[in-house]
């Protein structure tokens, strides 16, 4: 028996088989169109492990875009799933901060991986994956390669919060000559600005896990580490976080 | 149920026969006064026998109207409701001959005197406290000065014993509308939160008031017996939602609707058009000006600083409706009760040990794909 949890966010489709731990995983882009992202990262699962149909006792949809996924067994948000996914991933975590594609939330759980409170980015772009990547155009570099450039520089510090305004700041500091490398820097602290924030509203418990897309960054995650204090716990799998939160609440709570 | 839902429907209803009945009464050159808001004394201007209405402002259509005149980044209830009047498309203001204001916040203070262009408005000054005695001395004189307006404008005077007289029906309204909304202390509720929030939504707007208070008797001792018997309108076991903050009305409801359709159930409304005037009556004993004076001072709302009366009703409300997770909605820009939710929050979080979830909005259906998935994360954490 098999349980399968589907993260469909606005940037990536994440998908975990669990059987008590996780036996199988896929990350492929959302793209336009959310539905068919989650049939083909679904089907894809069940081929690539060799599991069939008939062998999934539950498959949880989670992410913006949960409802699109028809075939799941019911719908979970994202936040409850992030929380259950990080405490798989190493159960003394007392806080969790995402980072998504299309906002970020710090979430606030307890000894079982259930949410004790949540705060979430107000509607807008700013300290999410997606600043990064409007910034990653305007520089022609790829958000991988972030991390390696700013490596040694000193950051440029980005005043501006909202996307846009950040987009025209950033190209006058081109126009400026400053190096790019000090912007990359400046970024990155800017989404560390706005998460600390969020961090402060609640009352954040250690240890605390950084998952999502931008987790990837040890940059990012040094940054917010220093800033409250305490070297955030990351894991290989924290894009997956949420599609094994889903997974792992099928087979451990739907029984 | 059909009986349930027919005088529903009846109480509902009010707001469809609008304009023909403001019509008629304006042929019986009947004096019609509107207002925004509690503060404004429904007892004193019924009492120099004007009819008081509720203006509109509620909704996202009339903004970009509004925003010809007023910036963008203002609270979408004074937006609306300074495009409904500009428009003529709100009966009650259409109809109004004149308009009570007061000074909630600064922004309606503003937009008032862009409204006085169109219609009359007497603005009534609110102190900011109602702790001391001076401040409830300020209040009373504000309450004589809006008295002595009416009774000038309408060359009429209120007298002692019509007064007397409106503060009684009055308090009957509020007992009969608390008796229904206090219901939802069954668990489960025997009415979902959005039917009891459009029952007593609609009873702002009804201008025959005995037979509003009739109907709505007969829809408490109808469900009162069908509850008897078994029947049962709401799941049983959902989370106990309480709403509270600023006022809610049609583009807001979305919030009420995406509680009820992730597994909530509200069963306590606190704000504006709930408990917050409801639960306090007019002191019948005292002289009516100071009971008047008295009573609505303490309304608690986040224009009084410190606002203590709420955070006493709020906690009062939670223990009486056994209440799992709090609601706190904010319109965007309202300083006044956005700060506040930093209080509401420890009095829910801390003292309570309950759910607390702040959701700052606006009349669009920009955030409701954020909302809904807050929502349905606060649900799942108290489930």
């Amino acid at each position: 028996m098999y349980t399968i949890g589907i993260d469909i966010g606005s940037t990536a489709t994440k998908g975990v088989v669990y059987n008590g731990s996780i036996s199988g995983e896929i990350i492929i882009p959302t793209g336009w169109d959310p539905k068919s992202a989650s049939k083909t990262a679904y089907e894809s699962l069940l081929k690539n492990n060799d599991i069939k149909e008939n062998s999934v006792k539950s498959i949880i949809a989670t992410g913006y875009g949960r409802v699109s996924a028809e075939f799941a067994t019911r719908t979970v948000t994202e936040i409850t799933c992030h929380a259950y996914g990080a405490f798989c991933l190493n159960p003394n975590i007392r806080t969790v901060i995402d980072i998504g594609g299309q906002d970020s939330k710090v979430i606030r759980t307890d000894k079982d991986g259930r949410v004790i409170d949540f705060i979430m980015n107000d509607k807008c772009a700013a300290g999410t994956g997606r600043f990064l990547e409007v910034m990653a155009r305007i520089l022609e570099l790829e958000i991988t390669d972030f991390d390696n450039l700013c490596a040694n520089c000193e950051a440029q510090p980005i005043s501006s919060m909202c996307t846009v305004f950040a987009e025209s700041e950033v190209i006058s500091l081109l126009a400026r000559g400053i190096p790019r490398g000090n912007i990359v820097r400046g970024i990155l602290e800017s989404i560390a600005d706005r998460m600390i924030t969020l961090v402060n509203r609640l009352d954040v418990a250690y240890p605390v896990a950084f998952t999502g897309g931008l987790a990837q960054s040890r940059v990012l995650k040094n940054i917010i580490g220093q800033h409250i204090g305490e070297a955030l716990y990351t894991s290989p799998s924290a894009q997956l976080t949420g599609a094994l939160g889903g997974a792992a609440m099928g087979w451990h709570r739907d029984n | 149920m059909s009986d349930i839902e027919e005088l529903i429907k009846a109480l509902s209803k009010n707001r469809e026969n609008t304009i023909s009945t403001l019509q008629a009464l304006k042929g019986k050159n009947r004096v019609i006064v509107g207002a925004y808001c509690l503060f404004a004394p429904y007892e004193l201007i019924a009492a120099s026998g004007a009819l008081p209405v509720s203006l509109c402002g509620t909704s996202e259509k009339t903004i970009t109207h509004a925003e010809k005149h007023l910036p963008r980044n203002l609270c979408p209830l004074i937006k609306s409701s300074y495009g409904y009047a500009i428009t003529g498309t709100c009966p009650y203001f259409y109809y109004s001959d004149l308009i009570i204001g007061e000074t909630t916040c600064d922004g309606k203070k503003k937009m008032f005197e862009l409204l006085a262009k169109i219609t009359p408005v007497h603005v009534m000054n609110l102190p900011q406290s109602n702790r001391r005695p001076e401040d409830l001395d300020l209040f009373r004189a504000e309450l004589v000065h809006l008295k002595k307006y009416l009774e000038k404008n309408l060359e009429t005077a209120i007298s002692e014993k019509r007064l007397r007289k409106e503060i009684r029906e009055r308090n009957e309204e509020r007992k009969i509308s608390r008796e229904f909304y206090q219901l939802s202390k069954l668990d489960p509720p025997p009415l979902p939160g959005s039917t009891v929030q459009h029952v007593l939504h609609g009873s702002g707007y009804a201008f025959n008031k005995a037979e509003q208070n009739t109907t709505l008797r007969r829809l408490i001792d109808t469900v009162k017996t069908a509850y008897a018997n078994g029947e049962r309108a709401t799941p049983k076991k959902q989370p106990r939602m309480l709403i509270t903050g600023c006022p809610l009305g049609d583009a807001t409801e979305k919030i009420i609707r995406f509680i009820e359709e992730n597994g909530g159930t509200i069963v306590c409304f606190e704000n504006c058009g709930g408990a917050k005037d409801r639960e306090e009556l007019v002191d019948e004993t005292l002289d009516p000006m100071d009971a008047l004076a008295k009573k609505y001072i303490n309304l608690g709302c986040s224009c009084m600083s410190p606002n203590d009366n709420r955070i006493q009703l709020l906690s009062r409300l939670m223990d009486e409706y056994r209440i799992d997770g709090v609601v706190d909605v904010i319109l965007h820009t309202c300083h006044t009760y956005n700060v506040e939710t930093f209080r509401i929050r420890e009095l829910v979080q801390k003292e309570k040990q309950k759910g607390y979830l702040g959701i700052e909005t606006d009349y669009s259906s920009a955030d409701e794909g954020q909302l809904k998935t807050r929502i349905s994360a606060f649900i799942e954490m108290l489930q």
